[in-house]
């Protein structure tokens, strides 16, 4: 039992590291300062990544700013207050919408954003990317809070706390770490997607900092230096690539070390 | 001395599961009371009445008349959070908040407003842990996790962070069952000590602790109040014969 446990778990393990690897073997050799800050130029012209890194990151931190607030408070509400109908259709609707295909929200957004707007913007994409992280951070922030155990919440109440204070500075506190786990995996979620950024953000060849306009991304530029002709533009994929993951393990090695419990 | 708690014809439901018939009793002033019974009996479900525990389950229905300070608690516009202000708990399993030891007990102070400086706050934290009995043990390490004291320690500590919000009823749900025979001495002894100040009430399943730190004693079976008598002539000579049964180990 113990052996064939290990063995998954060792398989498991394996193929992650086959993968990390393959990219980093792969990618550290197109890697430089030009790569890293410059915009794409057309192909044998160099070029690089640095408006994608920043379109990403612009995006990623809209849609936390949006989907964060909005997925705790939800998944608070459903573990506090939601043993009702209402509450069993949210979850219900939460797991629903986690199961939805990402290509589905892009064309959602594009519908009720890009055409009103008559033109895609970063602020759609954004909002794309929020959407698939809010149930997402709904549902793992109620599994959090639900596991905090009764007998806390009745110490705090048995003290003379009301029910907002109960929830806020002992139940919340209590399931921080875990509710931290669950923003920082839908982060890390939402910063790999291609799919819902495809016809929202579209790209961008310019540093664009305003959420009105196009803008590009790493995994959109991944996506079309990947399936360019060129080997140049194949090996510039495979850098972006290493670029992202990086990113979002340095992504989740913060977010660890900030939420580490303290008591 | 005078009644601090009166409890008149008091039934209680979860449902359609009546849990409490008609109990009637009167919880005096600065004395301790224990409540005993076997398990299951609705002892910890009439505790929990007095400071409106229940109130966070759904179902639950309540029916006569409980008054503390001539107060009905169950009246419609009643400040819950104050009545459990007024009525502090101490549970079966110690419940520390995950925070430091300071912060455990000044929670209470905190949510309610009570300290007028830094300093005051300080030395609330101070005196609850002196009348828990915890101080000289914690002093030097008040900032660091609730979590790392003890058993017994954290049981202290759930007591300090009651008293700090100065109470006048303390309500104790079998507070020493968890511990092992010097910590359970030393929450008894503090019991006593606490009577001084506080009304005490206790439910607890250990027959000899009943006896030696109460001054009356309620014996409860199956949701029904079977007598109250001082606790010496409960345990010598009581008035029904399901309690001397139960008192001396014939059943429960």
């Amino acid at each position: 039992m113990t052996m064939l446990t290990a063995l998954c778990a060792i398989f498991a393990i394996t193929i992650l590291v086959i993968i990390l690897a393959y990219i980093a073997v792969r990618g550290v050799s197109a890697i430089n300062i030009e790569f890293l800050i410059d915009t794409p130029k057309p192909v044998g012209e160099g070029g690089g990544i640095g408006n994608a890194i920043l379109g990403s990151a612009l995006m990623t931190l809209l849609a936390t700013a949006i989907g964060l607030p909005i997925g705790i408070g939800a998944g608070v509400y459903l573990a506090e207050f939601g043993d009702n109908w209402f509450g069993n259709t949210v979850r219900f609707l939460s797991d629903t919408l986690i199961g939805v295909p990402s290509i589905i929200v892009g064309i959602f957004v594009y519908t009720i954003v890009v055409l009103p707007m008559s033109r895609q913007s970063g602020f759609a994409g954004a909002l794309s990317l929020a959407i698939i992280m809010i149930p997402i951070v709904a549902r793992t922030t109620e599994e959090m809070i639900r596991l905090v155990p009764k007998s806390m919440r009745e110490g705090a109440l048995a003290l003379g706390a009301p029910q907002w204070r109960v929830t806020w500075n002992i139940v919340m506190p209590a399931a921080a770490s875990g509710i931290a786990t669950g923003a920082m995996l839908s982060i890390a979620r939402i910063s790999g997607e291609t799919a819902p950024l495809l016809f929202t953000a579209l790209n961008s060849r310019f540093y664009n900092y305003f959420f009105d306009q196009p803008m590009a991304s790493l995994t959109v530029q991944i996506y079309n230096y990947a399936t360019g002709p060129f080997e140049i533009e194949h090996q510039m994929a495979w850098a972006a690539t290493l670029i992202l993951v990086g990113l979002i393990l340095f992504i989740n090695i913060v977010v660890r070390f900030l939420t580490k419990k303290k008591y | 001395m005078g009644n601090k708690i009166t409890v008149k014809n008091l039934n209680f439901f979860y449902g359609k599961d009546q849990a409490l018939f008609d109990i009637s009793l009167k919880i005096p002033e600065r004395e301790v009371m224990a409540f005993v019974g076997p398990s299951g009996c609705g002892k910890s479900t009439f505790l929990r009445v007095l400071n409106r525990m229940n109130d966070t389950i759904p179902y639950a229905r309540i029916e006569g008349e409980v008054k503390i300070d001539g107060k009905d608690i169950y009246k419609a516009k009643t400040d819950v959070v104050a009545l459990r202000r007024m009525v502090g708990m101490v549970f079966q399993k110690s419940n520390p908040f995950p925070k430091s030891i300071f912060d455990n007990v000044a929670y209470g102070i905190r949510i309610n407003r009570m300290h007028s400086s830094k300093k005051d706050l300080a030395d609330r934290v101070e005196k609850a842990l002196k009348d828990a009995a915890l101080w000289d043990e914690v002093k030097d390490r008040l900032p660091t996790s609730a979590f790392g004291l003890s058993g017994g320690q954290q049981q202290r500590l759930c007591i300090a962070r009651a008293l700090a919000v100065q109470p006048e009823v303390i309500l104790m749900d079998e507070p020493a069952s968890a511990l092992d025979p010097i910590a359970t001495q030393k929450i008894e002894e503090l019991v006593v000590e606490l009577k001084k100040d506080y009304t005490i009430v206790i439910v607890t399943h250990n027959m000899q602790q009943a006896a030696r730190i109460s001054d009356r004693t309620a014996f409860f079976m199956l949701g029904k109040l079977i007598e109250v008598n001082p606790t010496e002539k409960m345990f010598t000579n009581p008035d029904d014969k399901l309690t001397e049964d139960y008192i001396t180990g014939r059943f429960g």
